[in-house]
């Protein structure tokens, strides 16, 4: 059977981040906040409110704002920055690079409106590179939990961690089906549901639609095992290896461009040490465009429907 | 000799250093650092409150940060002769598995470097962070930072310059190296600057000018930069200064900004300075 997921109400995971924020600043008095113009957008007021001394507004100046954030580290405090993905990252790659990155500081980069689900405002906002940028520097966790539950247990973790984080999430409203309680422990994957005959990896807004897609393949008789990947680096191999060694195929499914994604870091693990048929959900090597997020997700395919369909593909391959 | 006499034998030393450095890897930047010879001397042995003893925090004690990365050569050789690491190690600059990088680096743990730099522009936003956490932190000391005249083009100097007027960061002390040189020619003919002071006021700076070439006037304006502190307002010290100083042949030109002298060359150099501390 397929383990049951249920949710009493859909809630962004911005406002998970913004409620983490404000937990993790009461329970630590080393934590500031540094914001780059979008407090609203991020859901970061409530601690600027409780905070108003640790909480930095930089203005719209990215840049300086991850300089900013890597100085506080120097006097012992764990900076988090909010802005969207896009600004986050690739408008800001060297910053982190040279004075984060490089020099190991201590910053927690919070990353919201990733992905084609930021909606209307089109591509020019709609990061999906911002993944593989972070991946690829050395010394930094990179983290994308699925729901509100999830983004603000994680919020809270990455204070105790002792390097820089990026921290993706995002604007839309989903089901938020994780529990409230569940501690967030970093590059340790979550074994949502049990099965046999294929796994499914999925991260971000892209978890509750693999739970969709098993549903889908359980009335066509296929067991799925569905993984949150909710940590990319470091990747959880032995949870990853474990599964597919059991299953013999494998779907990733994520909010970004193939190049540079999740499926990217799972299918080098699996090239290296155990390969078997998989196929790969996520954008293929185009920019996004204006529409409501469900638009989006439909005509890019990343929705249960293209993770079910990609999973008959793999279990084509593997008899 | 007299504290002054003091700082000007440093710096002389300073020089040798940068030569005999950049002319055994045959690479690197030695027309900076000749430059900003007696401003190292000046900070590292009276102006900063600082201790060898290598805190990476820095907690109460003053912070110094090398936005140009490039005149690290100039900075190893202070930092080892103040007493962060063995005097020896500075023949490890630029070599395989060395901790002193080309540019100033954390990862290898080199004592007295809190940031990367070198990719210019930087370097005062993060001396923005650092002197917040200063004030966070009920911390009286101050936080310098050093950039070049050239990296004055980078925009994101100019986004740490609008915060920290914009934020009343008045424990933070900037320093233009105002050599009029970058790596393509004069700054004024590669961009210029215009009124740079202009500039800086309008920000919202206090600014101080002077010859940092002049051990004595570089005491005494540094000195006044630190009073000028806690009033409100940033503070940067326009400091003119001749790339390649010491070193007649190597003076006012660009073309000494990121090349090595030759066996001749450093001959010649060598002995327009006196060996005044005992070379590595």
């Amino acid at each position: 059977m397929m383990k049951e997921y249920t949710y009493t109400e859909k809630k962004d995971t911005r406002s998970g981040f913004g409620a983490g924020l404000l937990e993790a600043g009461q329970r630590n008095p080393d934590i500031v906040a540094l914001c780059a113009d979008l407090t609203g957008s991020l859901k970061m007021n409530a601690f600027q409110k409780a905070f108003p001394d640790r909480f930095f507004q930089v203005g719209i100046a990215e840049a300086n704002m991850m300089g900013i954030a890597s100085g506080l580290t120097i006097g012992g405090k764990i900076p988090y920055t909010g802005t969207f993905a896009n600004f986050s990252t690739g408008r800001v790659y060297d910053q982190i690079r040279q004075s984060i990155a490089y020099s190991g500081k201590n910053v927690k980069i919070c990353a919201s409106h990733a992905g084609l689900t930021l909606g209307e405002d089109g591509a020019t906002h709609q990061i999906l590179e911002d993944i593989g940028m972070m991946k690829m520097l050395p010394n930094i966790t990179v983290i994308v939990p699925c729901d509100y539950n999830q983004t603000k247990a994680a919020t809270i973790a990455i204070a105790d961690h002792q390097g820089p984080v990026y921290l993706r999430f995002g604007r839309p409203s989903v089901p938020n089906f994780t529990a409230a309680n569940e501690p967030f422990e970093i590059g340790k994957a979550i074994v949502l549901n049990e099965g046999t005959d294929i796994s499914l990896f999925a991260c971000g807004h892209l978890v509750w639609e693999a739970l969709e897609a098993g549903k889908i393949l359980f009335r066509e008789g296929i067991h799925a095992e569905i993984i949150n990947i909710h940590t990319i680096k470091p990747l959880d191999r032995k949870t990853v290896l474990q599964s597919v060694q059991k299953t013999g195929c494998a779907v990733s499914a994520e909010e970004h461009q193939l190049n540079g994604g999740m499926g990217e870091s799972i299918a080098r693990l699996l090239a290296e040490n155990y390969p078997i048929p998989m196929e790969m959900v996520g954008v293929n090597d185009r920019f996004g465009e204006s529409g409501t997020p469900a638009q989006l997700m439909e005509k890019y395919g990343l929705n249960a429907a293209s993770i079910a369909k990609a999973a008959q593909k793999a279990l084509k391959r593997k008899s | 000799m007299t504290d002054i006499e003091r700082l000007k034998a440093t710096a002389t030393q300073v020089r040798r250093d940068v030569l005999r450095m950049v002319h055994a890897v045959k690479s690197g930047h030695p027309g900076a650092p000749l430059g900003c010879a007696e401003f190292f001397s000046a900070m590292y042995f009276s102006v900063l409150r600082h201790s060898p003893k290598f805190d990476p925090e820095g907690k109460n004690q003053d912070l110094f940060f090398l936005s140009n990365g490039h005149l690290s050569a100039g900075w190893y050789s202070v930092l080892a002769r103040s007493g962060y690491f063995e005097i020896a190690e500075l023949n490890t600059f630029r070599k395989i598995n060395s901790r002193l990088q080309g540019h100033p680096a954390t990862d290898e743990g080199l004592p007295g470097i809190r940031v990367a730099s070198g990719s210019l522009g930087q370097g005062l936003s993060v001396a923005n962070g650092a002197a917040l956490a200063k004030k966070l932190n009920h911390d009286k000391h101050l936080v310098y930072c050093l950039l070049g005249d050239g990296e004055l083009q980078e925009g994101q100097v100019w986004e740490a310059a609008m915060f920290a007027a914009g934020r009343n960061i008045d424990n933070l002390i900037a320093v233009v190296d105002y050599n009029g040189q970058q790596i393509d020619g004069p700054v004024d003919e590669v961009m210029p600057l215009g009124n740079l002071k202009g500039k800086w006021e309008a920000f919202g700076w206090l600014v101080m000018e002077m010859d940092g070439n002049v051990v004595e006037e570089v005491l005494a304006t540094m000195k006044e930069s630190q009073r000028q502190c806690g009033k409100g307002k940033p503070v940067v010290v326009l400091m003119k200064t001749i790339m390649g100083k010491g070193v007649d042949f190597m003076e006012g030109s660009h073309k000494w900004h990121g090349s090595p002298p030759n066996d001749e060359q450093l001959e010649i150099a060598l002995a327009l300075l006196e060996e005044t501390l005992g070379d590595y």
